[in-house]
């Protein structure tokens, strides 16, 4: 029989309010095992465990229920309270008293009525505890960073910086991400590349650094401590390690007409390629769709012209195994498709673009080296009309559009806009907009200086329309502060489309058990005290792949993510949770029910010898449970047909006597 | 099949063609056209006051007649759709409007909002199949450059209708591919021709319907096509340069009944 006690928290007046705590503790006294009831102003202060811990010695308990707070709150509070006076800590149950009681009633005799009957169900648990530890299991010391963005970049230099190896695995051919293809950046106007290729470089040189470039991850298996993670290297028919980026090939490859995606295709690249000039790895790569040797064995002139022979037509895509302790997703963002958006004539005119084409049209290294021309006849536009929220904020619509804000897209509107009256004072700028959001530092300051000081035309209203008539674009939008309608001969339209999380991230969420919300941004495992922290374990989230982040966000973003993998790596060995699924091999049949609901891979099958009533022997399948992959959800334990399968510290047998409890 | 009717008052005046090549058309594709019989205008407009349940009454008329025969409802003119489509949502949704009609009307059985009510167009591509049509064309339109004109009535509100996407509708031109020709994609082609402003405000409606007109014609269309009565009103009275025929004329010519036509 177990000797327990019980501590009825009063939590201030949060549960004294509206519970009797004393009728509760009093009510309580007289249970089976029960042998000791107190109550408490603040049981989770240094006087209120202190009490527990006279309490454990003086009454020589086994066993401790707390009234209290959530278990989320401070069942690990209890529990070391409980491991410091010499008791096991899973012999510690909390009976939430406060969310589920208190809070929700109002009148002291249903709660009071409500608080016994959950202590007395606690109270039937603990008499049917056992105590557990929990086993340890190793840390591999590397990291693994997914995406090679800003947001990759800095969470890898930032964990390198503290002496762990890392990788990154990059999908394109280069890193460097959406960043590497801006112009400037706000609030502060510093040209993107001055200061993200300083940092590229910095990965590059970093001896801790292994960079995977044109490479994806395609299997991850195991948990915490312990990812083993399949990587996918795509042929780029060109050796790495050989290559100098010397851009010989490029200029000599006789296929020169494949749409350039660094310029979002507004300009022609050669079937070798280097994306830009500051590529991180500088090397060639030989895009397969338009290359005409790798297509029908003609031409080789790359081949001919590499002085340093790099290149290699029979490369094949290669597949790297390695193991890692962390695993950080900065998959990042792409501008959603302007297809449904007909109304903005995206598709019928070339002289309407997103943002993103605008960044590189204004970029010097961009299609017309930085000079703003429109992109039908390269005639430098007089009017430009921007219209922010193209598929952000989208209600009604929201079958073609997000419901979210972007959030960046207020900031580099402004920013293209002031530039563009900087640069062409000639040139009149309009802004449609729902709301101006400008939360930051030095944001709004920023905004008002596109407005008062370089004369931007911001409009609260919508774009309706835009039609495309001779070589104008004929913009039909509404006033709403004036209350009418304009109408505006436009030379370019420019929308700011919204942004969503890159494609590759759902199959990766799937590979990593990470959970995602509807718009498929990664969801962090609290989103206030744990942000950078996916839900399962050992894998960190850095950039925008957990919702829209403008770079000073994702930098520090980043860097708390390092932060947090630095603290796992740090550890030599990881505890693990002890409240895990296991299986009597007696009673189990091997009939697989439990590893199909399994969502974590962690039940396995083996044939085992079982000495038979008659003395022979006998060889049965039973299922395994790995307890260190194992999260002790439980699926497996409602799932199996023998009873085989149990969860410790959650057995049926606990459950049962809480049900019975409550409902005696 | 066969399917109830309601051809709407404009069909039998004005628009007596887009009426006649739409019932020639349905026997070739194998759709009988039952016309309800008794039906009443359907008021021209959708009142849009809550309350206003007089005006919605002959539209419950025509659900009601085609519900009792356990038929859809097929209409053509873009406007009697409109009308009738938003009054069966509003029975449908509205629980006091239902009971109100319902007790003007004093049915056998309430009505409540079940019939099924589809354009012509919509017939074609959900009843019908373009596939179908491609198959029994016999007369294929090809190389003629058309742009299809939805107007204003035909896809919103969008949440009622639920026939296409209002900004990038695509029924018109699979209808216009369907039977050999080429659709031409240009933005006016679901802006108002300027509607009932008309009678009011002539000019202002042939400022709006000469936008609709001349972005057709600057995209290369030869030819309009429309659904709505109104609309080709309003095209044609404001001096269209390019012709503006219904689509069912154009269907009836590509299946060969337009000479049998007594239009």
């Amino acid at each position: 029989m177990q000797r327990i006690g019980v501590f009825v928290c009063w939590c201030g007046s949060n549960i004294a309010g509206t519970v009797d705590v004393q009728a509760v503790s009093d009510a309580l006294k007289n249970e089976p095992g029960v042998v000791f009831s107190t109550n408490y102003q603040y049981m989770c202060s240094q006087a209120g465990q202190n009490m527990i811990k006279d309490a454990v010695a003086e009454h020589k308990l086994t066993g401790i229920v707390v009234c209290s707070c959530s278990p989320r709150m401070h069942e690990a509070t209890f529990r070391k309270t409980a491991a410091a006076a010499g008791i096991n800590p899973y012999m510690v149950e909390i009976a939430n008293i406060r969310e589920q009681c208190s809070w929700v009633h109002k009148d002291m005799v249903t709660g009071t009525e409500k608080a016994i009957i959950l202590g007395k169900a606690a109270v039937a648990k603990v008499n049917l505890n056992t105590p557990l530890t929990p086993g340890e299991s190793p840390v591999t010391k590397r990291a693994l960073v997914i995406g090679g963005g800003i947001a990759g970049i800095q969470t890898a230099l930032d964990i390198a910086d503290a002496g762990f190896p890392v990788d990154i695995v990059e999908k394109k051919p280069t890193i460097g991400g959406k960043m590497a293809q801006l112009d400037k950046t706000f609030p502060t106007l510093d040209c993107a590349a001055c200061i993200l290729t300083p940092k590229m470089v910095d990965v590059a040189q970093n001896d801790k650094i292994r960079i995977f470039s044109y490479s994806e991850v395609t299997d991850v298996k195991g948990f915490v401590g312990n990812f083993d993670v399949t990587i996918k290297k795509h042929a780029r028919y060109v050796k790495e390690d050989i290559c100098t980026g010397c851009g010989a090939c490029t200029e000599k490859c006789p296929m020169k007409k494949v749409p350039n995606e660094f310029n979002l295709g507004m300009d022609n690249r050669s079937a070798i390629y280097i994306p830009f000039a500051q590529a991180v790895p500088k090397v060639a790569t030989i895009d397969p769709n338009y290359c005409n040797m790798l297509k029908n064995g003609k031409c080789g002139v790359c081949s001919k012209v590499c002085a340093a022979g790099a290149i290699d037509y029979k490369q094949q895509d290669e597949f790297i195994e390695e193991k890692y302790g962390a695993i950080v997703v900065a998959t990042g963002f792409n501008p959603i498709s302007m297809d449904k958006f007909d109304e903005f004539a995206y598709n019928q005119s070339k002289d309407v673009i997103t943002s993103l084409e605008f960044e590189r049209l204004t970029n010097a290294a961009g299609p017309t080296a930085g000079k703003l021309l429109r992109p039908s006849d390269l005639k430098h536009p007089h009017t430009i009309v921007f219209v922010q929220c193209v598929g952000s904020r989208c209600d009604a619509c929201a079958e073609k559009g997000k419901e979210y804000c972007s959030k960046i897209c207020c900031m580099y509107t402004a920013k293209h806009a002031m530039l563009t009256r900087d640069k062409y004072p000639d040139t009149d700028v309009y802004v449609f907009y729902i709301d101006v959001r400008t939360p930051g530092k030095n944001f709004d300051e920023f905004y008002r200086r596109a407005v008062e000081e370089y004369g931007v035309h911001y409009i609260k209203g919508m774009v309706g329309k835009v039609t495309p008539e001779g070589d104008k674009l004929k913009v039909q939008a509404s006033d709403l502060l004036a209350n009418k309608q304009l109408h505006i001969d436009a030379d370019l339209v420019v929308l700011a489309a919204a942004i969503e999380p890159d494609k590759s991230a759902r199959p990766l969420a799937t590979m990593l058990t990470a959970s995602m919300d509807t718009n498929d941004f990664f969801t962090e495992a609290h989103p206030k005290l744990r942000p950078v922290e996916s839900p399962t374990a050992g894998v960190f989230l850095s950039g925008a792949c957990q919702g829209p982040k403008d770079i000073p966000e994702t930098v520090s973003q980043a860097g708390a993510a390092a932060s947090k993998v630095i603290g796992l790596l740090a550890k030599d060995k990881l505890t693990g949770n002890p409240c895990v699924a296991s299986s009597n091999e007696l009673m189990c049949n091997g009939c697989s029910t439990c590893e199909r609901v399994c969502p974590y891979g962690a039940i396995t099958y083996e044939n085992k010898e079982f000495r038979m009533p008659d003395r022979t022997t006998a060889i049965r399948r039973i299922a395994v449970v790995n307890p260190a992959v194992c999260q002790g959800c439980g699926c497996c334990t409602v799932a199996c047909p023998s009873g085989a399968m149990d969860l410790r510290g959650f057995a049926n047998s606990q459950i049962i006597a809480e049900v019975d409890a409550i409902c005696k | 099949m066969k399917v109830s009717y309601f051809p709407g008052c404009t069909l039998k005046t004005k628009a007596k063609e887009l009426d006649a090549y739409a019932r020639k058309c349905a026997e070739v594709l194998g759709v009988t056209l039952e016309e309800i019989e008794d039906w009443q205008c359907c008021g021209g407009v959708f009142s849009t006051s809550r309350d206003e349940v007089a005006t919605k009454l002959s539209s419950v008329r025509a659900l009601k007649a085609a519900n009792d025969k356990e038929q859809p409802l097929v209409t053509v003119c873009s406007a009697c759709h409109n009308v009738i489509k938003q009054t069966n949502h509003q029975v449908q949704t509205d629980a006091e409007f239902a009971d109100k009609v319902n007790r003007y009307m004093a049915p056998e059985a309430p009505y409540s909002g079940e019939t099924a009510v589809y354009h012509y167009l919509e017939m074609l591509r959900d009843l019908v199949g373009f596939d179908k049509i491609k198959e029994k064309v016999v007369n294929p339109q090809t190389g003629k450059k058309i742009a299809a004109y939805y107007g204003c009535l035909l896809l919103r509100p969008n949440k009622v209708m639920q026939m296409d996407d209002p900004e990038n509708p695509s029924i018109i031109e699979d209808f216009i591919r369907a039977i050999g020709a080429q659709p031409v994609i240009y933005a006016s082609r679901n802006e108002c021709c300027g509607g009932y402003v008309t009678m009011e405000s002539p000019e202002l409606a042939k400022k709006k319907s000469n936008a609709v007109t001349g972005n057709a014609a600057a995209a290369g269309a030869e030819m309009m096509v429309t659904a709505c009565p109104l609309c080709r009103y309003n095209l044609v009275k404001n001096g269209s340069e390019i012709p503006v025929v219904y689509f069912t004329e154009l269907l009836a010519e590509a299946l060969g009944v337009k000479e049998d036509t007594n239009a």
